[in-house]
């Protein structure tokens, strides 16, 4: 489990969080939803130590993330950052394989050489392992990506919109594939924009806005007419797509 | 397994071995290099004192290149970007900004009388912390953009040199020159004396460096993944900077600042290696300034007879290098 408890951030003087406190349950896919700016990313960055800490408590699977030595940290959870530019210039192949850098710090074995070679497959990257990143489809090096924190193999996947640039048949997949390592055992905590993804998908829904959770809960509970057309201030259809909430925005 | 399986697994060890077969070249021209520079046009009269000074000079070159490659290799790793290097960034402006202020508070008589191994190894002390804190605080508060970089680099250098060419106007002209001769770069005119202290250093610093360089793999690929992947982000920047401070104070104090050498030969060792290893980057940046400084000096001292002088050369054809990466975008 993740627990947050009196979580509040600032930048400069602006309040970007105020005092959150919520829980992702453990061995359940949990989707964070929320308009623009609601404080998504923010959340899972200080989640994840990409951001310092300066109110509150964060624990993740019982390590107090502020008392946590760092590569400790990283054989526990996996964070993919909204912003995923590498500086240097690498092929998908060493970027993926950069995921097992928590386990062997720079002596890889045959097993981290086998789990690289998985997540290439499983992200149907082995074709374009030796190309370069910036050779690469956004798409692609958006899967390259993913394909580096799952081979990371830890027991939470943190995730901030991993279906940016992934086409319908990538994000089923995706979606598909943590669904599959969700029911293994892992946990994932995902920031989601496409709604409907969040309904097919997820356990487990937390909403936020304005820097605040609004609404939290199982998937069907949240996802209803009256809190989505509040969340995004615009009027909302929800619907029932085989027994799950589908929601209709397009209209 | 499928190919793209087998793929994986074997490609990279068929460019590990061109990156060493390259590698291996490099050792090899430079070996060669270096004999020629000991041996040629070596009379029946005198070896031994020939020889000596010889290898005095080419163990400095060799310090220099080593000390030059690497840090700007290290520097921009940590910088995340190839266009910049320590002394765009005014890293041994500030050297030479601390021993000028030297001789403003000791006196030239004072300056030149001082010890010179200790004089270098706390200038080199000094250098590191104000280093760590300068460029500490600017590259970990995200600095990242370039521009603001550069800009900030250029502020930083004309700061620092004015500010020696400053104290340089009120001392009385013997002091001056003393500041004088610090101040520019001559590969002719190296500073044996402090070889054995300088090239220790070297050595020590080559040492962490290759010890570090899984780490720095991972530092480059940027901050996020870099703690994403555990890497303790903040004391290995910090720990690069030390380096790349400790670097700077070698090749300055052994031949005065070098401006644009440092981008030529990391701009080589990206061009030659293809790939993102440190383990690989470091000795091949090392390398060709090595090959580039000793081949270059026996062209120049010994062929065209000091017709012209190496350093001039050299940082024509870097500022040249320099202008082109700016133009093409290049800045990666
Ligand atoms: N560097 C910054 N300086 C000032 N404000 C910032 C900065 N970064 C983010 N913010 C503000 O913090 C708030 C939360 O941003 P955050 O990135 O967490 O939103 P988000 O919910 O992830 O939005 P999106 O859906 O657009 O990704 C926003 O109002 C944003 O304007
Ligand atoms: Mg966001």
């Amino acid at each position: 489990m993740i627990r947050i408890d009196g979580v509040s951030h600032r930048i400069g003087h602006a309040p970007i969080l105020h005092d959150i406190s919520t829980q992702l349950p453990q061995g359940r896919l949990t989707a964070l939803i929320g308009p623009n700016g609601a404080g998504k990313s923010t959340l899972l960055r200080l989640i994840g130590r990409l951001e310092p800490l300066q109110q509150g408590r964060i624990t993740v699977a019982g390590h107090d993330i502020a008392t946590t030595p760092t590569d400790r940290l990283a054989t526990v959870m996996a964070i993919l950052g909204q912003q995923t530019a590498i500086a240097s210039r690498l092929r998908l192949a060493e970027l993926v394989a950069f995921g097992r850098w928590p386990h062997h710090k720079g002596r890889p074995g045959p097993a981290d050489r086998a789990k690289v070679a998985q997540a290439l497959e499983a992200f149907a990257l082995a074709p374009l392992a030796h190309r370069f990143l910036d050779e690469v489809s956004g798409g692609q090096a958006q899967r390259a990506h993913i394909a580096m924190a799952v081979a990371q193999d830890t027991e939470w996947m943190l995730l901030d919109e991993p279906l940016n640039n992934l086409d319908m048949a990538h994000a089923r997949g995706l979606m598909r594939r943590l669904r599959l390592m969700v029911d293994e055992g892992r946990s994932v905590g995902m920031v989601v924009h496409e709604i409907n993804y969040a309904a097919a998908w997820a356990d487990h829904v937390i909403a936020m806005k304005g820097g605040r959770v609004v609404a939290q809960g199982p998937a069907d509970e949240v996802l209803t007419e009256s809190l989505l057309s509040d969340l995004y201030d615009t009027p909302i259809h929800v619907g029932q797509h085989q027994g799950r909430p589908l929601v209709l925005h397009h209209c | 397994m499928d190919s793209g399986f087998a793929g994986a697994m074997t490609r990279p060890q068929t460019r590990l071995s061109r990156d060493a077969l390259v590698l291996g070249a490099m050792a090899l021209a430079l070996a060669a290099l270096s004999a020629l520079w000991m041996f040629q046009g070596l009379g029946a009269g005198n070896r031994g004192f020939i020889l000596g000074l010889r290898g005095g000079k080419l163990a400095a070159l060799i310090a220099v290149a080593v000390a030059v490659g690497m840090s700007t290799v290290l520097f921009q790793t940590v910088a995340a970007n190839r266009v910049l290097t320590p002394s765009i960034m005014g890293f041994d402006a500030l050297y030479v900004l601390l021993q000028t202020g030297l001789v403003v508070v000791l006196g030239s008589a004072g300056f030149t009388g001082l010890p010179p191994a200790g004089k270098f190894l706390s200038e080199m002390a000094v250098m590191t912390a104000l280093a760590g804190l300068l460029f500490g605080t600017l590259l970990l508060r995200g600095a990242r953009d370039l521009p603001r970089m550069i800009l900030t680099g250029v502020i930083l250098g004309v700061l620092f040199r004015s500010i020696s060419g400053f104290l340089g106007r009120i001392l009385d002209p013997n002091e001056f020159a003393v500041v004088q001769s610090v101040s520019f770069a001559s590969f002719n005119r190296v500073d044996v004396t402090l070889l054995p202290w300088a090239g220790a250093v070297t050595a020590l610093a080559v040492a962490l460096a290759w010890r570090l360089s899984p780490r720095l793999d991972v530092l480059a690929l940027g901050r996020d993944p870099a703690v994403s992947l555990g890497l303790r982000h903040r004391a290995t920047v910090l720990a690069v900077l030390a380096l790349v401070a400790v670097l700077v104070s070698v090749s300055t104090a052994l031949v005065g600042p070098v401006a644009f050498f440092g981008l030529i030969v990391a701009g080589l060792a990206h061009g030659l290696m293809r790939t993102a290893r440190h383990a690989v980057l470091l000795p091949a940046a090392g390398l060709s300034a090595a090959i580039l400084l000793v081949g270059g000096q026996w062209l120049f001292e010994r062929l065209l007879g000091q017709a012209a002088t190496l350093s001039v050369v050299v940082e024509f054809a870097g500022g040249l290098f320099f202008l082109y990466l700016l133009l093409r975008g290049r800045i990666r």
